[in-house]
């Protein structure tokens, strides 16, 4: 029972699904302040999401998924993160993730004045965090 | 009486209007299937965000926040979802109807119209129509959603509204949809909730105001986005039992025609017989 008493419930939910539910005995996922860990009892928190990695720590084993933007509500018993978009890995099309990296990288070395700089720099980080998410 | 051939005129065209109204019901069941089956996927994500929009307002007690306070304007911004296709029954006419009779003053209402019908409809009323996103019913996806939301909190920032309101028909049911007007902010918080859980200090990062500043907009977009797929499983259902009545209707119509072009068909014969036998006993 030990080993339970670290345990705590886990939901990813994004708008079109309950991506992901579970029991975790830690979870860790990108900020925009930095990456966090969270284990049991930590204190309650609300936190923006920024892309990156989510990886779930379950009894057996590891989760790993992208997930893009939202927001993560931390509390001592629980973990809701309320994702807008959320893959697991074999859902990522590595190929079209490529291709979006370098158009966004040609927008950003462009530096155009029509070209939303702060839009193109959220594709090229939702762009590599699907390419490592999937190399992990 | 009318004559046989206008009766089977009738008729026929009757018949071929059934027709179409029955096509129309089979397509909008099947639409309305898929329609449904988003709409329940999209719920658990609107719910936990309510809830944990609700308890972070209820946590954070007395925050500072423009998205929390009423701005100067007195201007309303309303959110109008309907169809671009007519057909569906009252669909239409009930959600544009919970405008005109919210009792606000038509100057002082914005409106955001996703769904031509809704549009066109308090356009002729005289209402002013800031923006139009007709298309985005088709096929809604969550960054059509974002993008209307954005659009109105602009406004909304820029202080040139107060208040921004969503109209749209709440799916309850296949056969139940309801027309609701909701009050999306400044937030008002419904219910008083449990109070043991409002005890716990919420924690904000990267701090208070940036945090609400970012999760507001994506509770509103989701708002804005559950309301959508809503409204496009109502907008089926509503056309499904608008067909279903009118096909109904056209049997009863036919099977009334019927009945008379059977009798007008008996009467003439009647009259022929007799003329023929009047005939024949003159001459004899």
């Amino acid at each position: 029972m030990a080993e339970n008493e670290k345990m705590f419930p886990v939901k990813i939910i994004t708008p079109d699904r309950v991506f992901y539910t579970g029991e975790a005995e830690m979870i860790e996922f990108n900020s925009t302040s930095g990456q966090l860990g969270v284990y049991k009892n930590h204190i309650p928190l609300t936190t923006v999401l920024a892309p990156g990695a989510v990886i779930v720590h379950e009894a057996g084993g590891e989760k790993i998924a992208a997930v893009h933007a939202g927001f993560a509500e931390v509390l001592p018993d629980a973990v809701t993160l309320l994702a807008e978009i959320a893959e697991w890995p074999d859902e990522i099309d590595v190929s079209r993730a490529e291709a979006a990296k370098k158009r966004a990288e040609d927008r950003l070395q462009a530096k155009a004045a029509d070209v939303d700089l702060a839009r193109a720099e959220f594709a090229l980080r939702k762009a590599l965090t699907r390419i490592d998410v999937k190399a992990m | 009486m009318a004559s046989m051939r206008d009766i089977k005129r009738r008729r026929s065209s009757i018949q071929s209007t059934q027709q179409i109204t029955k096509a129309m019901k089979l397509v909008s069941t099947v639409k309305l299937q898929k329609a449904k089956n988003r709409a329940e996927e999209t719920n658990p994500y609107f719910n936990a965000m309510y809830k944990t929009v609700s308890s972070m307002l209820k946590r954070s007690g007395t925050i500072a926040h423009p998205f929390l306070k009423p701005t100067g304007s007195d201007k309303k911004a309303v959110v109008v979802i309907t169809s671009n296709r007519g057909l569906a029954g009252g669909y239409n006419s009930n959600v544009v109807k919970l405008v005109t009779e919210s009792g606000f003053k038509k100057e002082d209402v914005v409106i955001y119209a996703i769904g031509s019908k809704g549009r066109e409809a308090l356009e002729r009323r005289g209402y002013q129509v800031a923006s139009d996103d007709s298309d985005v019913i088709e096929a809604p996806v969550y960054e059509d959603a974002a993008e209307v939301c954005g659009k109105v909190l602009t406004a909304y920032k820029n202080e040139e509204i107060g208040e921004i309101y969503l109209a749209y028909t709440h799916f309850k049911n296949t056969v139940s949809h309801e027309p609701t007007l909701m009050k999306l902010l400044p937030v008002e918080l419904s219910g008083g909730g449990d109070e043991a859980d409002s005890n716990i200090l919420m924690n904000y990062e990267p701090n208070d105001e940036e945090a609400l500043d970012m999760i507001i907009p994506k509770y509103i977009t989701s708002l804005f986005y559950g309301a959508l797929v809503e409204a496009v499983a109502s907008e089926n259902g509503a056309r499904m039992q608008a067909m279903d009545s009118a096909t109904s209707n056209a049997e009863e119509m036919i099977s009334d025609l019927s009945l008379k072009y059977n009798r007008a068909r008996q009467g003439s014969i009647t009259q022929e017989l007799t003329e023929i036998i009047a005939g024949a006993s003159a001459i004899s």
